[in-house]
């Protein structure tokens, strides 16, 4: 078990590491000058010059990504123009935002949470729970139901749901205020309204795909022996369906769901630009835009971050969940 | 396909394990797993219906430019005087529907919305499809290879699939394909059409080979100590044909549903591409470009969004009951 985990998380720090290489090359290719993105209306070239020097522009690229690296584990100190000393983790400094990356990463990463955390956990509950009652009334007009739903939710796009949903509920019968992020520390209610619109339309489009793979998964577990061992020795239905078949049939569900989540949490792009919320994804599209490279860095590092750490979840709670997959 | 050059005889004994099992003589018709599936497929009513929906898109598609002629209006022509003077909006009810314009007229370009959606939906296919078949292409031979390879091969391809399931998609195709354009032409050419069509190919196709590649991989370690792929082993197979003829043959079902599943995924990416400002320019009509202009107009010119949006749900649908049905269909354990 040690092992495995050893093992793995060393894969997981590489792929991070290769990924902040790919980026670092990447937006070095841009064939544009760094610097003028980074340096809004009325720049003088003296001015330029100084940014060029404070970024380390003229250091070899091996210089500044060990930089770059260094300011992650260990913090480093930036020039007066970029706030002096930076903290570890220091992701650097944003000409554009005109603050450190790490207070833009602290401000934004909230909203993301909390649009994917309820989301995901509502698209999950739905998903399975349409995909097993679906499967244990096969055949009947709850089945078709089921999967007419979910073949409807796989088959929309988030930005035109998202769309209708802001027509319907905001402009059109103001049941909900115009979506925005408010603390849920502040006001549960405020944040929960605010961000409903967004749930919604994520579970609608995500529950898809868990609730024809659970109901695939299902059926095929239904058909197996030790279910008809459980129902004939005596136990009641719901615990050989809740506990013995779900268990086992739920595998696949999970590794699609550590995949969904952890890229969801690296900024949903395209949720955040419907609603009109300043999450990580359009944070990094907007970063992207303007050629601003230390945010850049940020985002993409983060996102690979919750993709390879989700992962890693996956692996474990496989053990978890089914002893016949122990990890040697 | 690249096949290693094996000896005769061994050729022929694992080529008549294949196919001389059907006693013909005898009167009983044997079915190959294909026709029986076809014969599934034909039998299942919205195998048919779906099918019929995709041909019909696909002949839509083809004959474009016979449409256009037809219905006498191109692509590129707008009818700037049909727009009321001070918003650019259709004149004329739901959008400017008239026995000229079918679907209506595009706000502030006025261009014909029905013609454009007949070409649209020849970009679209036309990415989508291509993609699909290079990205299963790559799933399928770096799947086939790490299964059935095993060890540091298995592992180091498994660790590239990791590392591109790891790289944000449209965050990196964002800022790709502004490099790449200016890598082929300056600043202020013209991008040729065919280039930015290229351009999203290869973008998907690179990153869209993951799942296939996983799928492919698992169902050859589970086929790789079967019986039959010993037997060939022990004839002296050699790799490609190992790879081609033992392997391939026996999962080219859940090739084809994967297929068939990424051809929609590929044609809604298009559209999520173009709505975060990546991809074709205004020139050439796609879908995506059109849904993300239209978005605009939700509440204005409702009819705008309508068509445009119905139309991509029932393609990507059509695409997702006939994969679903394929599954069915293809799989030996269905009832159905």
């Amino acid at each position: 078990m040690a092992r495995f985990l050893i093992k793995r998380i060393f894969s997981a720090t590489l792929t991070l590491f290769v990924v902040s290489v790919l980026t670092f090359l990447m937006f070095f290719a841009l064939p544009r000058d760094p610097v003028s993105g980074m340096c809004p209306k009325n720049c003088n070239p003296e001015r330029l010059e100084r940014v060029r020097e404070e970024l380390g522009l003229r250091d070899p690229l091996v210089t500044q990504y060990a930089g770059y690296m260094k300011g992650i584990v260990t913090g480093r100190d930036l020039g007066s123009a970029q706030g002096g000393r930076c903290d570890a983790p220091c992701l650097g400094w944003s000409y554009v935002a005109n603050e450190a990356v790490s207070d833009t990463i602290a401000r934004v990463l909230p909203v993301t949470l909390s649009i994917v955390i309820p989301a995901a956990i509502l698209w999950l509950l739905l998903g399975v729970g349409l995909g097993m009652v679906s499967a244990l009334r096969r055949g009947t007009w709850v089945d078709r139901a089921a999967i007419g739903f979910s073949l409807t939710g796989a088959s929309l796009q988030l930005y035109f749901v998202g769309a209708v949903l802001m027509l319907v509920f905001v402009y059109t019968t103001r049941l909900l205020p115009v979506p925005g992020y408010t603390s849920i520390l502040d006001n549960p209610l405020k944040w929960a309204s605010g961000l409903v619109l967004a749930w919604v339309a994520l579970a609608f489009l995500f529950s898809a795909i868990y609730a024809r793979l659970s109901r695939a998964q299902m059926l095929e577990t239904l058909s197996e022996d030790f279910v008809r061992t459980a129902r004939a020795k005596g136990l009641a239905k719901p615990q050989v369906y809740g506990r013995h078949a779900l268990r086992a049939a739920i595998t696949p569900v999970v590794t699609i769901a550590g995949l969904d989540v952890g890229g969801a949490l690296g900024g949903t792009v395209i949720t955040e630009l419907t609603f009109g919320l300043t999450g990580l994804g359009r944070t990094a599209v907007d970063a992207v835009k303007a050629g601003d490279l230390p945010t850049i860095m940020a985002t993409v590092l983060i996102s690979a971050f919750f993709v390879v750490v989700a992962n890693l979840v996956v692996d474990l709670l496989y053990a978890a969940i089914d002893p016949r997959v122990r990890l040697g | 396909m690249s096949l290693s050059p094996i000896e005769g005889v061994a050729l022929a004994e694992i080529e008549s394990g294949g196919d001389g099992d059907a006693p013909r003589s005898r009167g009983v018709v044997g079915r190959s797993p294909g026709q029986l599936a076809l014969a599934r497929l034909r039998r299942d009513r919205t195998a048919r219906v779906s099918a019929a929906l995709l041909v019909f898109f696909v002949v839509v598609a083809l004959v474009a430019p016979l449409l256009s002629i037809v219905y006498g209006v191109g692509p590129g022509e707008d009818f700037k005087d049909k727009l009321d003077r001070c918003c650019g909006m259709p004149l004329g009810y739901l959008g400017g529907i008239s026995g000229e314009h079918w679907f209506g007229l595009e706000p502030g370009t006025g261009r014909d919305i029905f013609i454009r959606m007949v070409y649209g939906l020849r970009t679209s296919l036309l990415i989508a499809f291509s993609a699909a078949v290079l990205s299963t292409a790559l799933g399928v031979t770096l799947g086939v290879v790490a299964g059935y390879l095993g060890g540091w091969v298995d592992a180091v391809i498994t660790w590239i699939t990791d590392l591109v399931l790891a790289m944000p998609f449209l965050i990196i195709a964002l800022a790709l394909a502004p490099t790449l354009v200016l890598r082929f032409y300056g600043e202020r050419d013209a991008v040729p059409e065919a280039f930015g069509v290229g351009m999203l190919i290869v973008i998907f196709a690179v990153f869209g080979w993951t799942s296939t590649a996983r799928l492919v991989r698992g169902q050859v370690i589970a086929l790789r100590e079967r019986e039959f792929v010993e037997a060939a082993r022990a004839s002296g197979a050699g790799l490609g044909h190992m790879l081609f003829r033992q392997l391939l043959p026996n999962i080219w079902a859940p090739i084809l549903v994967a297929f068939s599943l990424a051809v929609p995924q590929f044609i809604t990416s298009e559209a999520a591409l173009a709505f975060i400002g990546v991809g074709l320019t205004d020139e050439t009509p796609s879908f995506g470009r059109m849904i993300y202009r239209s978005l605009d107009y939700l509440q204005t010119d409702p009819a705008y969004v309508f068509f445009p949006g119905v139309t991509i749900f029932a393609l990507v649908l059509a695409f997702n009951l006939f994969g679903d049905a394929l599954r069915d269909a293809l799989d030996p354990k269905s009832s159905r």
